[in-house]
């Protein structure tokens, strides 16, 4: 397992793993919140589309799904794209 | 730059069996794909670095799939994600390493396809994922959508989920079909033309039937909303045919996860980018580019396969592949016109017995009109911007007819997912507040694809440099 941060809090994930994946694993379902309604939102395509699933991942904003997990990483929940 | 004869943009089915058969005339390709390996959707591949048993899971097809494209001499650019493609042709994508861009004489699209999801009041909730997202988690994560997961919507992916969720370990409470039985077994002449797949299907069934798990038919779920801190309730009703709302009676399901589709769209990303005519076939999916008996669509050089194509299954993409592949290398002139006729013969005989197959599965996929119709006012249909029902039949009293036109009023489309995720449902909603499919039209196509992190592009490359065609008027 490695580990990873979410809004702080350590996660533990398989390497290789997506950082939507870890998560939802964690039981970490809200990513961000909707820019109008600021209503809670999660992945939801699973294919790099819905960018429902956007982080901020040691600084660069990225959809969850589509990026591996590393060892170490930083991610931010809260990012409207 | 560097070039090629062929750039084929998606390594699914369709895209490696181009691939391969446009090789195998002579023909130099490149194949990119964003995804990590070969596989498209229906193959995703476990990452490399999970082992044991998901890897053993994965299915046969594409692991040959697989083998047979890396002993290929097909250039293959993984994790690259392609956003434009500009006449002439000029594929850009950012890979690992950052921006690339390649030329070529040809261009296949082979990108698949994209889930629509009719809403519902509560579906922007974070318990809920598309039915097709939920194949992916299932067979490449291997995680499950949640410890009791309501499986709902319509189409094949329905029983593939419901039972990826069984063999995973994880419990359904229901599948909730929009289909009536009648209407799975009214295709059953097709279904014979797939022994296998019709088999599986019955033993699916045996299989749900023994874990209990109640298939409500002719039933949509009506709403979804928060209970506690890890649940959903979520209210299922009958609906008519025409996938009406129907009274009574309502039933309650309190689930952590609700995975829900409405069959698939096709992706034109690169089609409308290149403004190739379009046209909307509502068996297979809704807008199409429009493609002759050799897969070139109305731009020169242009052609696509697969899903991409139309809704047509995995086993048409692979056939529609290697014909469309065949067809390239003719065009480009390194087959000759007997040996074409010759081979192309029994690969157009195979396609055609696979999209029999393929078509009836996108039948139950298909939108009815009464599933538009009953979306409750309040209801979110645009994720990315809230934009509600009541907002759009407001834009449509204005006056906006076409998709452009209310992207121009509401910003309904503008959002990162550029309306992929909404338009089909949207343009059907302004069918039924008056017009036609062709008036109201596709979101017009633009660059990039994908949101891209900008800081990966600042490299050497500008967004002026960038042939595009000029933007449609509103
Ligand atoms: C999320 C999802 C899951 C599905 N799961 C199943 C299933 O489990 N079983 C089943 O029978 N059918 C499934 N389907 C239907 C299935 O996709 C198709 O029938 C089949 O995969 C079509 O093959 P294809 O080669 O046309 O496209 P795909 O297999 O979809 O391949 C298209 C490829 O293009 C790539 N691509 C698209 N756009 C870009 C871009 N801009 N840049 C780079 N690469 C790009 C994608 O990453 C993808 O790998 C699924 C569909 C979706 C959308
Ligand atoms: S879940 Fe849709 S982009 Fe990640």
């Amino acid at each position: 397992m490695i580990r990873f941060f979410f809004d702080g809090r350590p996660i533990e994930a398989y390497p290789g793993e997506s950082v939507a994946a870890a998560l939802r694993a964690a039981g970490i379902l809200a990513l961000r919140r909707s820019p109008r309604e600021g209503s809670p939102r999660g992945s939801f395509c699973w294919m790099g589309l819905c960018q429902e699933c956007t982080v901020v991942a040691d600084g660069v904003r990225r959809p969850a799904c589509r990026l591996e997990v590393a060892g170490g990483m930083v991610v931010s929940s809260g990012a409207v794209p | 730059m560097s070039a090629a004869d062929l750039i084929i943009v998606g390594g699914g089915p369709a895209g490696v069996e181009a691939a391969l058969e446009a090789e195998a005339h002579g023909l130099s390709v490149i194949l990119m794909d964003e995804a990590p390996q070969a596989g498209g959707q229906v193959y995703r591949a476990p990452p490399r670095a999970f082992s044991g048993a998901i890897q053993r899971q994965a299915d046969p097809i594409g692991v040959r799939l697989r083998d047979r494209l890396s002993a290929s001499r097909v250039q293959q650019f993984f994790d690259h994600t392609v956003w434009s493609v500009s006449p002439g042709f000029r594929v850009d994508a950012l890979g690992p390493k950052g921006p690339v861009s390649y030329e070529a004489r040809a261009v296949l699209a082979a990108s698949g396809a994209q889930e629509r999801v009719v809403p519902f009041p509560g579906w922007t909730r974070p318990e809920i994922v598309g039915l097709a997202g939920a194949t992916i988690m299932l067979k490449s994560q291997g995680i499950l959508p949640g410890r009791l997961t309501l499986v709902a919507g319509q189409g094949p992916l329905l029983l593939i989920v419901a039972i990826g969720i069984l063999k995973a370990g994880g419990r359904v409470a229901a599948i909730v079909d929009l289909a009536s039985r009648a209407e799975w077994l009214a295709d059953w002449p097709a279904l014979a033309s797939r022994p296998d797949l019709a088999v599986r299907g019955l033993a699916w069934r045996a299989k749900l039937a023994r874990a209990g798990v109640p298939i409500l038919y002719r039933h949509a779920i009506r709403q979804v909303e928060k209970v506690g801190a890890r649940r959903v309730s979520v209210t299922v009703g009958p609906v008519a045919a025409n996938g009406m709302p129907l009274a009574a009676p309502l039933r309650g399901f309190e689930v952590d996860a609700v995975a829900v589709g409405n069959g698939l769209t096709a992706s034109t990303d690169i089609t409308r980018l290149l403004r190739a005519e379009h046209h909307f076939e509502p068996l297979r999916g809704g807008w199409a580019p429009k493609l002759d008996a050799y897969y070139r669509s109305s731009v020169s050089g242009l052609y696509v396969a697969g899903d991409g194509a139309g809704i047509a299954g995995a086993a048409a993409a692979a056939c529609d592949g290697r014909l469309a592949g065949l067809c390239i290398a003719h065009d480009l002139g390194t087959v000759a016109e007997a040996e074409f006729r010759r081979a192309a013969a029994p690969l157009r005989r195979d396609a055609a017995r696979a999209r029999r197959f393929g078509t009836a599965m996108a039948k139950l996929m298909a939108l009815r009109q009464g599933q538009v119709q009953a979306i409750p006012p309040e209801t979110v249909l645009c994720r990315c911007e809230d934009i509600t029902r009541a907002e759009l039949t407001r834009a449509v009293g204005d006056g906006a007819r076409s998709l452009n036109q209310l992207k121009a009023w509401t910003r309904c489309g503008m959002g990162p997912c550029q309306g992929r995720i909404c338009g089909d449902v949207v343009g059907a909603v302004l069918v039924v507040e008056g017009g036609t499919r062709e008036d109201v039209g596709q979101f017009t196509g633009r660059t990039p694809f994908r949101p891209l992190p900008l800081d990966q592009l600042a490299g050497d490359l500008a967004y002026a440099d960038l042939k595009l065609p000029p933007p449609a008027p509103l």
